[in-house]
C-alpha cells in the first residue's frame, strides 16, 4: 500500500478510454462499478468535449456479485454494439472487476459480433495511465494493421504518390495535442510529405488498419506511442522519427529528421521559422534578466527532457531539479540530469516532488497541475508544461508546445509567471519599502499569492517584515548549534525571498565548515562570496 | 394530507448508472469534519475519482488520501494489515492532532473482503485513546454518491457518548452535513423560537458529539440519510419527519414540524419566521420570472432530486417531467412526494441510454444532471445544471432560497443572453 494525497495519473483504463475517445466509430466497453463512470467527466469537462466518450461501463453492483455479473457484462457489450453500432470494440477490465476476474475478452469473442474485438489486459494494481494508453493503442494497432501484410501494405504504398508517414501519439487529454498536431502537419505539408494517418485522434478502424502504407512513422509523444510504432517498425519496416520537436532547435532537428526519412529537402519547412520570434525574443536585450533563474521541472518524460533543454539551450535559465512520474523514461531523464549536475527525481509521489522543490527553491518551476498546487503554496511561480491537466490548460486560443508557433508559446507562457527585469531590481534595491510584502505576487499578475497580513505605513518596515516571518536566531545544523547575531538577521532579511532560503542554509553550512559559532554581517557576506559562481 | 389525492408513482429502473460513488462524499465531509481524516483504502481509480470530483484544491491540503493497495498486498506478498500501520504512521506523522481517522473501504477492498472493521479495531488500540478509528463504505458496489455520507454518519453515531455520562441530550439533533452559515442562521432561528436544546450532527469537531437520550427528536436536514436516521433510532432518538428546508415553503414546513413538536405557539413561530420567509420570497421573484413554466427533466445523482423538484413547481412555479433519482425512501420522502403532482413520473435507479432517449423526447428547458452528461447535453442544445453544484453550496434555509433558485435559473438566463452566439 502506499499513500497517495495527488496522483499524476490515472488508473492504466484511464488511459484506454483516452485511446477510445480519441477515435472514430470505436466503443470500449468496460466492466466497472458504477462509480467508475466518474471517468467521464474528464473528457466531458477537462476537455469541454461536446458528446459523452464512447464508452458503456457494466455498472455492477453488490448484488450482482453474488449472481452472475459475467452474464450483466455480456449483455452490455450487446446493448452497446446494438446503440452505438460500432466498427470495432475495445473491451476489458477496471480495477474492480479484474478482481471477479470474468474475463471480458473471452466473454466479448462468445457474442459471436461481426467487428474486430481488441481485449485489453491492464493489470490496475501495477500499472497506471500512460502506460494503459500505450498498451491500448499497441494493441489496437498489432490487432487492426495486422490484417494487413508486409507485401500488400508495400504494394498500397507505391500505388501512391510522394513521400508519407504516419503520426502517432496525439490523444484526448493530451497536454496540447491538439495544437501541436496542427503545428507538426503544417510542418509536413511544407515539406511536402504526406499524412496517410494520424492515430489515435481522429483515426477510425479503417486509418489503423492502413498504417502499414506510410513510409515512415513520426512518434510524437514516446510514453504514448513507442511500443505501437516499433511494432510498426518490425512488421513492415517502418523507421521511426523520434525527434519531439520541442523547443527551436528540436524542431530544426525534427525537419532534417523527416526530411532524411522521407528523401526530400528540408528548406521548405525551415522557411517557416519567418514565423519564429522566439530566438530574438531571448537574445534581446531586456531577457538579460533571464540569465540563471532558476527553475524547477517535473512533468511527463517527454515534455520534462524538452523543458531541460529548452530552459538551458534557449532561454538561458539554470535547472536546479528535473524529474518525471514517467518510470520508462527514467534512463535518458538520468542522463540528462547528470549533465546538468543533477540527480534527476523519478517519482509519482506528490510529496517527495514538493520537498525536492522546497529544498531546491527555485524561482520557477515548469511542472504539471500538480506542482501549480505547490508553487501557489510556496509562493513560486509557475507554468505548466505536461500532464496532467486541468481545464485550463485547454486554451480557446491555438497555443501548441510543438514546432515554430510552439517555440513561441513556450518564450511567452514560461516567462509570464516570473517578475520582469527591472521590477525585480526595484524588489531587490527597496526591499524594506512597506508595499513590497514578500509574498506579493508579481505586479502584472495582479493579485498576491498568499493572504499576508498587510503592514500598515505607520508601523516599522521592520516590525511589519517580524509579523510576516518569524525566524529563530538559534540555528542547529549538524548536530552543533549556530547563532545569527541580530545585524546578521536583518541583513539577511535584506535579499530577496526566493533565494532567502538558500542564503540562509549556504550561511549556515559555511560557518560550520570554518568552525564559527556566531553569524555576523561578515559571515553573511564572505559565505556570499564563497558561493559565487 | 395529500393535496392532490395520490401520490406520484414510482417506476423502477436498472441498466448502466452514470453516478458517482459513496467516496466522493469525502469531498465535502473532510472539510465540515476539521478534525477527522478520510483514508480511503483503495486503487489507483478511488484516488484519481476524488482528485476529479474535488477538482484543484490549492488553498489548503486535503485531509483525506487514498491508501493504493498494490499487486504485493493482493498476492499475499505483503501482510495487508502492516501495510495499513505503515500508511497510518506515516500519515499521523504528517497530522499529529487528529480525534478521528475513518477508514473508508472501497470496491477492491469490498472485493478482496478486506476486514476494516477489525482494522479499525486494532489501529484504534494502537493509537488511541487520543485517536478514535471509524470505517465504513464508500464503495460504488454498495453506494451511490451522497451514501457515502450516511454511511460515515452511521460509522460515527457508536461515537456519541451516552446520556449517563453527559447527563444531557439535546431536544432536536439535526442531521446532515450543512455549510457553516447556514447551521449558524437555524441556530439564530431556534434560538427565537425558544428552542434551547438542539445539536447538529456532524458538527466541526468529531470528539464533541452529542449523546441521544429517549426524547431526542431526529431531524434530517438532508434525505439520503436512511441508515443514519436508522442507527439514530436504534439509539433511542425518534424521527420527526418533515419536508426539506428548501426554498420559504420547504424551509418553513421543515421549521414549523420541529415547532409544533416543541410546542411553540404559532404567534410566536409566525413572529420568528415571517422576516426570513419574506426575505426568501423576495430574494426568488427574479428567479421565477424566468423559470416559472418552464420544463425542468432530473437524471438521478443525490437523492436531492425529490425535494428540489417539489422546490421548483411549488415555489417557482416549474412544469415537472420526469425525476429520476438513485433512491426513494418512502419513511423520509412521503412529506415531499405529498406535496408533488400525482401524475408526476418518479424514477428509481438508472438505465442511462434509456434515460438520455426520454430527455430528447421531452427537450426540457432545463436538464439537471452529471458533469459527465452536461456537455454533451448542451451540445445537443438543451440547457443543464451540473447537480452536484447543489450538494456543494450552500442551499437550505431562508437566506439561501434566492441562491438555489439562481442556480437553477442562471443556465436559462445564459443562454438568453448569449443569444447571439447561437
Amino acid at each position: 500500500m502506499k499513500l497517495t494525497l495527488w496522483s499524476y495519473e490515472g488508473p492504466p483504463h484511464v488511459g484506454a478510454m483516452r485511446v477510445a475517445a480519441s477515435l472514430k466509430d470505436i466503443h470500449y466497453v468496460l466492466h466497472a462499478p458504477q462509480g467508475d463512470t466518474y471517468a467521464d467527466l474528464l473528457f466531458t469537462m477537462i476537455e469541454r468535449r461536446a458528446s459523452r466518450p464512447p464508452v458503456s461501463y457494466s455498472t455492477f453492483q453488490a448484488r450482482d456479485l453474488g449472481s452472475d455479473t459475467a452474464t450483466l457484462f455480456k449483455d452490455t457489450v450487446a446493448r452497446a454494439v446494438e446503440t452505438f453500432q460500432p466498427k470495432a470494440l475495445l473491451v476489458g477490465a477496471s480495477c474492480t472487476a479484474e478482481l471477479i476476474q470474468d474475463d471480458p475478452g473471452g466473454l466479448a469473442q462468445a457474442l459471436n459480433l461481426s467487428i474486430p474485438i481488441v481485449p485489453l489486459e491492464l493489470p490496475a494494481y501495477q500499472k497506471k495511465e500512460d502506460w494503459g494508453a500505450s498498451e491500448t493503442l499497441y494493441q489496437l494497432v498489432r490487432q487492426l494493421a495486422g490484417r494487413v501484410t508486409p507485401e500488400e501494405a508495400a504494394e498500397a504504398r507505391a500505388a501512391l504518390p510522394g513521400p508519407s508517414c504516419n503520426i502517432l501519439g496525439p490523444m484526448s487529454l493530451g497536454f496540447r495535442h491538439r495544437d501541436d498536431l496542427e503545428e507538426v502537419r503544417s510542418l509536413l505539408e511544407a515539406l511536402g510529405v504526406r499524412v496517410n494517418a494520424v492515430a489515435p485522434l481522429g483515426a477510425d478502424p479503417e486509418a489503423i488498419t492502413h498504417l502499414g502504407e506510410a513510409h515512415f512513422n513520426i512518434v510524437l509523444y514516446p510514453e504514448l506511442a513507442r511500443p505501437a510504432a516499433e511494432w510498426l517498425k518490425r512488421r513492415f519496416g517502418q523507421p521511426m522519427v523520434e525527434t519531439v520537436p520541442l523547443g527551436v532547435g528540436a524542431t530544426r532537428e525534427f525537419i532534417a529528421e523527416v526530411a532524411a526519412c522521407a528523401g526530400v529537402d528540408p528548406a521548405p519547412a525551415l522557411a517557416l521559422e519567418r514565423r519564429l520570434r522566439m530566438p530574438w525574443y531571448s537574445l534581446s536585450v531586456d531577457s538579460n534578466y533571464l540569465t540563471d533563474k532558476r527553475v524547477f521541472i517535473f512533468g511527463d518524460g517527454t515534455h520534462a527532457l524538452a523543458a531541460a533543454r529548452i530552459a538551458q539551450e534557449e532561454m538561458g535559465f539554470e535547472v536546479v531539479g528535473l524529474g518525471s512520474y514517467s518510470r520508462v523514461m527514467a534512463r535518458p531523464l538520468r542522463a540528462a540530469a547528470e549533465a546538468l549536475g543533477l540527480e534527476a527525481l523519478i517519482t509519482d509521489d506528490y510529496l517527495e516532488v514538493e520537498a525536492a522543490i522546497e529544498a531546491a527553491a527555485p524561482e520557477l518551476i515548469l511542472g504539471t497541475q500538480m506542482e501549480r498546487h505547490i508553487a501557489k503554496r510556496l509562493g513560486i511561480g509557475c507554468a505548466v508544461i505536461s500532464a496532467p491537466v486541468h481545464v485550463q490548460d485547454f486554451p480557446a486560443r491555438y497555443a501548441p508546445q510543438m514546432g515554430y508557433e510552439g517555440a513561441n508559446v513556450i518564450f511567452d507562457s514560461w516567462i509570464h509567471p516570473l517578475t520582469m527585469g527591472l521590477e525585480e531590481h526595484l524588489l531587490g534595491m527597496f526591499s524594506e519599502d512597506f508595499e513590497f510584502s514578500n509574498d506579493a505576487a508579481p505586479s502584472h499578475l495582479g493579485h498576491a499569492s498568499h493572504l499576508a497580513p498587510v503592514p500598515s505605513p505607520a508601523s516599522s518596515p521592520r516590525e511589519a517584515r517580524a509579523v510576516v516571518e518569524a525566524s529563530p536566531n538559534i540555528a542547529e545544523v549538524g548536530g552543533q548549534s549556530l547563532s545569527w547575531a541580530p545585524q546578521a538577521e536583518a541583513e539577511l532579511k535584506k535579499i530577496p525571498f526566493f533565494v532567502r532560503k538558500k542564503a540562509r542554509r549556504n550561511t549556515e553550512q559555511f560557518a560550520l565548515d570554518h568552525g564559527l559559532g556566531e553569524i555576523t554581517v561578515e559571515t553573511l557576506y564572505d559565505a556570499k562570496a564563497h558561493f559565487a559562481r | 394530507m395529500n393535496s392532490h389525492g395520490a401520490a406520484p408513482l414510482i417506476v423502477r429502473e436498472r441498466g448502466q448508472r452514470e453516478v458517482f460513488c459513496g467516496l466522493t462524499g469525502i469531498v465535502w465531509l473532510h472539510r465540515k469534519i476539521q478534525d477527522a481524516f478520510f483514508l480511503v483504502v483503495g486503487s489507483r481509480t478511488c484516488a484519481h475519482l476524488l482528485q476529479s470530483a474535488a477538482g484543484v484544491m490549492i488553498f489548503a491540503e486535503p485531509r483525506f488520501a487514498t491508501a493504493i493497495i498494490d499487486e504485493r498486498d493482493l498476492a499475499g506478498l505483503a501482510d495487508v494489515h502492516e501495510s495499513l500501520n505503515e500508511v497510518v504512521d506515516q500519515l499521523l506523522a504528517r497530522r499529529p492532532n487528529l480525534r478521528t481517522l475513518f477508514l473508508v473501504g472501497s470496491c477492491p477492498s469490498e472485493v478482496i473482503k478486506l476486514d476494516l472493521d477489525r482494522a479499525a479495531e486494532r489501529l484504534g488500540q494502537r493509537h488511541g485513546p487520543g485517536l478514535r478509528v471509524l470505517n465504513y463504505s464508500g464503495s460504488g458496489i454498495e453506494t451511490t454518491f451522497t451514501e457515502g455520507e450516511d454511511r460515515a454518519l452511521t460509522a460515527l453515531v457508536p461515537a456519541m457518548p451516552s446520556l449517563s455520562a453527559v447527563g444531557e441530550a439535546p431536544d432536536f439533533l439535526i442531521v446532515g452535513a450543512l455549510a457553516d452559515v447556514v447551521e449558524d442562521q437555524f441556530r439564530r432561528l431556534f434560538a427565537g423560537l425558544g428552542i434551547e436544546r438542539v445539536a447538529f450532527f456532524p458538527g466541526n469537531r468529531s470528539d464533541a458529539l452529542p449523546a441521544m437520550g429517549p426524547d431526542t427528536r431526529i431531524v434530517l436536514a438532508q434525505p439520503f440519510l436512511s441508515a443514519t436516521l436508522k442507527a439514530l433510532e436504534d439509539r433511542g432518538g425518534r424521527h420527526l419527519p418533515a419536508p426539506f428546508p428548501l426554498g420559504a415553503e420547504g424551509t418553513t414546513a421543515w421549521l414549523a414540524a420541529i415547532a409544533e413538536e416543541a410546542g411553540v405557539a404559532p404567534a410566536r413561530f409566525e413572529a420568528v419566521t415571517a422576516a426570513g420567509r419574506a426575505r426568501a420570497q423576495k430574494a426568488m421573484t427574479r428567479s421565477r420570472e424566468t423559470l416559472a413554466g418552464r420544463k425542468v427533466f432530473f437524471f438521478p445523482d443525490s437523492q436531492l432530486e425529490l425535494p428540489l423538484a417539489r422546490f421548483l413547481s411549488e415555489e417557482l412555479g416549474m412544469q415537472l417531467t420526469e425525476v429520476g433519482t438513485p433512491y426513494v425512501h418512502r419513511a423520509i420522502i412521503d412529506p415531499e412526494l405529498d406535496r408533488l403532482p400525482a401524475d408526476l413520473r418518479v424514477v428509481e435507479g438508472q438505465d442511462v441510454d434509456a434515460q438520455l432517449a426520454r430527455v430528447r423526447a421531452v427537450q426540457p428547458d432545463l436538464t439537471v444532471c452529471g458533469l459527465g452528461l452536461a456537455n454533451p447535453l448542451e451540445a445537443e442544445g438543451l440547457r443543464t445544471k451540473w447537480a452536484i453544484e447543489l450538494v456543494f453550496t450552500p442551499i437550505q434555509g431562508y437566506e439561501q432560497a434566492g441562491d438555489l433558485a439562481e442556480l437553477f435559473a442562471r443556465p436559462l438566463r445564459r443562454k438568453a443572453r448569449l443569444e447571439a452566439l447561437a
